[in-house]
């Protein structure tokens, strides 16, 4: 037993109100009761608040007919189908603008990026004109001018832009030639996964034997001509099986061919030119963050300037780019949500909007819509830890 | 004194030179504007190209916006046919009389005319309390801290919303619009967030299971949605959660949305400089025998809120862009107001549309740029304490 020194009798003992352990149960016991009351609370008033309205509740509504017409659709959807399938039509169009969208910011990110890092002062001066600017700008109002300004000031159809190849811009969209796939096509299409598949075993094969003898293999220019030589040439032998359907004038509006609408390309020009911006900075940082002296050793190595910045420079920027390039491809899908502002068919403009206004069921429908983009967050931020994992450096 | 036999021959030898020369000039292909347009803009064939296509671009972009925004602007008028290219016959910019005759509602939106000095007021002291925090050498800056998270809310809620007692008549946050709502959704979200946020980081590191199990799934779950989705939460689904008499009005369930999606975030910024203190000073602060509030209110969180001020200005960049969310849940914010606003069939013409988003785009630009200035700014004064 310890014995305090000064006076020589054994310590008093703490009153348990004083014990952390019995401190730290009452607080967790105490929050545990204060968030049940206010759950309890919120229920009650939201099951009498639903029923003074009469609005029903549960998920019944999945299966009810949603009489509403969606301009967008890339499944076969009509005004009698249910809400559950215009749903999945919103979901589609959401993940369709994502994907774009992150492909081209992607691109446009990375050129920006690098170009912030150049050592031509009017590129340089560009890129971060860019960036400033873009960055500092609400993306809401970055939409609005796409679609209000630019686009809707557009000739009207009847005096259409006359695109080369027989494509026609205009205020209701750009309507493009639909190709036609016809016999034979679909042995192209096969050559080209086959393509794919080949080139993939072959560049296995080609790192085993380099590592192995040290020989280096031709991959870039074999996978080039598996995948697009050969489809190209079966392609030509087979008489081109792909025919086009042009779009013609109609009497009200444009009749065949694909449309893309106002509303999406507004879409997709707003996130993909804001997001760049971001991953830009991104770029940036990461091509910063590798040390100079990599550059020098490997110099000094023997290596020329653009293996170096092939083996040595871009795999160790891509170990700090990846994680909040992965966050701002977040940010971008979170973000296309904003179609609900210029009339873009996603999820959210037509669950939140059209089918909250018909049903009334606010509280199924706002959970459905944020269980759906919270699955996107949680499964890519799991997705990113495991990848960080597996790229983190390690050290001795 | 003789000379040595190095020296006589050095004498002897008359083309060797025994003054040094004077320097010369480097070459002009090396210094100089010249020097300077060879290494940074016609280094390389490659640099050359590039050069010449920016300058393309440049060339056709900034003229297009200086003909917009001043040469083919208009500057007078009282109605559309001021901007109407089919009556003035010319080529038309900007048109400005458009934004200068709405710039009362851009500011007020629906706030009754006799009743806007309140808001004039407000804004001045916001300019005071924004300069006071800021500027560091400012007087008494331990108070600007009261004044800005306690003295200016209360005091601004009173004078935007009214208090009957002292003659100042309720308005109806319904009228408010333009840049009030904008500046008051972002104030509240500001200073609502930091506290919450704080908070929230401190639950995530506790000790405390359930402590640290709720402030988790709060975090993920904001920081998992998009803010569209949380302000359609709190407008739709918070009426039901209350009892119905106490139904909070409209701009007030957005207020709450911002600042629940503002504190998630911030909650993170806050995490970050608090894993950056060493566990030393946790340590060092226990063993002195301060408690868990002293210790974090003495010795943590002033060095942890002090390397992240960038971060946290940053987030309040984000948060101002992101007030113009509103919009979508029906607030007046300063963009509704000009979408409402270029669709007047008084001043309709195809350049009103553009005229208005160059308004809000030149205002949200100065402002975020000068935080995003002011974020780096303090990263550099901060930068300086650091090295030895």
């Amino acid at each position: 037993m310890s014995i305090d020194l000064r006076t020589g009798s054994p310590p008093a003992r703490v009153p348990f109100y004083n014990d952390p352990k019995v401190r730290s149960i009452a607080y967790q016991v105490a929050l545990c009761a204060v968030i049940v009351f206010l759950v309890y609370g919120a229920a009650r008033n939201a099951i009498d608040n639903l029923e003074r309205a009469h609005i029903a509740s549960g998920f019944g509504f999945w299966n009810q007919t949603a009489g509403f017409d969606i301009s967008q659709t890339m499944i076969s959807y009509s005004n009698l189908s249910t809400y559950g399938r215009a749903f999945w039509v919103g979901l589609c169009n959401t993940l369709l603008v994502a994907v774009i969208g992150i492909f081209l910011a992607t691109i446009l990110g990375f050129i920006v990026g690098i170009a912030r890092l150049s050592k031509n002062w009017l590129v340089n001066k560009a890129a971060t004109g860019y960036v400033e600017t873009i960055r500092n700008i609400p993306l809401l109002l970055q939409l609005l001018f796409w679609y209000n300004a630019v686009l809707k000031a557009l000739p009207d159809f009847r005096d259409s832009v006359n695109i080369p190849g027989g494509a026609f811009l205009n205020n209701r969209g750009l309507f493009l030639p639909e190709p036609i796939p016809q016999t034979g096509f679909n042995i192209v299409a096969l050559t080209f996964f086959a393509g794919i598949v080949v080139s993939i075993g072959y560049h296995i094969w080609a790192r085993k034997r380099q590592e192995k003898t040290g020989q280096q293999a031709p991959v870039f220019l074999v996978s080039l001509g598996l995948i697009v030589g050969v489809p190209l040439i079966v392609f030509l032998a087979l008489g081109l099986p792909l025919g086009f359907d042009y779009p013609r004038a109609g009497k009200f509006n444009m009749a065949g061919g694909i449309e893309i609408l106002p509303e999406f390309a507004a879409l997709l020009f707003g996130l993909s030119i804001y997001t760049a911006a971001f991953i830009a900075e991104v770029v940036r940082a990461g091509i910063r963050a590798v040390s100079h002296g990599q550059t020098e050793a490997s110099y000094s190595l023997g290596l020329r300037a653009q293996p170096t910045l092939r083996l040595i420079v871009v795999p160790q920027a891509m170990r700090v780019i990846i994680p909040p390039l992965t966050s701002q491809y977040l940010n971008l899908t979170k973000n296309s949500t904003l179609a609900v502002a210029i009339g873009y068919p996603d999820l959210v403009q037509i669950f939140t909007g059209t089918v909250l206004n018909q049903t009334g069921q606010a509280v199924e429908v706002v959970a459905i819509t944020m269980a759906v983009y919270l699955t996107i967050s949680l499964a890519t931020s799991l997705l990113m830890n495991f990848y960080n994992s597996r790229i983190a450096l390690v050290e001795r | 004194m003789t000379m040595s036999e190095g020296d006589l021959a050095v004498a002897q030898i008359k083309f060797v030179r025994q003054t040094t020369l004077e320097q010369q000039p480097p070459p002009m292909s090396m210094h100089g504007p010249i020097g300077w347009l060879r290494a940074n803009l016609l280094s390389s064939p490659f640099n050359i190209a590039l050069t010449i296509l920016i300058a393309l671009f440049l060339a056709w972009i900034i003229p297009g916006l200086l003909n917009f925004l001043l040469i083919d602007a208009v500057w007078t008028g009282a109605d559309r046919d001021a901007c109407r290219e089919v009556v003035q016959q010319r080529t038309i910019g900007a048109c400005w009389p458009f934004a200068w005759e709405r710039l009362a509602y851009f500011t007020y939106g629906s706030y009754p005319i006799e009743e806007r000095w309140r808001v004039d007021v407000f804004f001045a002291m916001l300019a005071i309390g924004v300069f006071w925090i800021l500027w560091l050498q400012a007087p008494r800056r331990d108070l600007a801290t009261y004044y800005c998270f306690i003295v200016l809310p209360v005091c601004s809620y009173f004078l935007l919303h009214g208090l009957p007692l002292v003659g100042l008549p309720v308005v109806d946050t319904v009228l408010w619009g333009g840049v009030l709502v904008t500046i008051v959704v972002s104030a509240v979200g500001i200073v609502v967030s930091l506290p919450i946020g704080i908070l929230l980081a401190l639950g995530r590191r506790s000790d405390m299971p359930t402590v640290k199990l709720f402030s988790v799934l709060f975090i993920e779950f904001v920081r998992g949605v998009p803010l569209v989705t949380v302000l359609f939460m709190a407008s739709v689904m918070l009426p039901l959660f209350v009892p119905e008499q106490y139904s909070p009005d409209k701009l007030l369930r957005a207020l709450i949305g911002i600042a629940m999606f503002a504190s998630a975030y911030m909650a993170e910024v806050v995490r970050a400089g608090l894993q950056a203190i060493p566990k030393g000073q946790f340590e060092g602060a226990m063993a002195v025998g301060l408690g868990y509030w002293q210790m974090m209110r003495l010795i943590v969180l002033p060095q942890a809120l002090k390397i992240t001020i960038p971060n946290i200005v940053n987030t309040y960049i984000g948060l101002f862009k992101d007030t113009t969310l509103v919009f979508i849940v029906g607030i007046f914010d300063l963009l509704h107001t000009i979408e409402v606003s270029r669709i007047d069939p008084k001043w309709a013409t195809p350049v009103t549309s553009t005229t208005g988003y160059a308004v809000a785009g030149i205002f949200y630009l100065v402002f975020c740029y000068a935080m995003s200035r002011y974020a780096r700014a303090t990263e550099a004064r901060l930068a300086k304490s650091e090295r030895r």
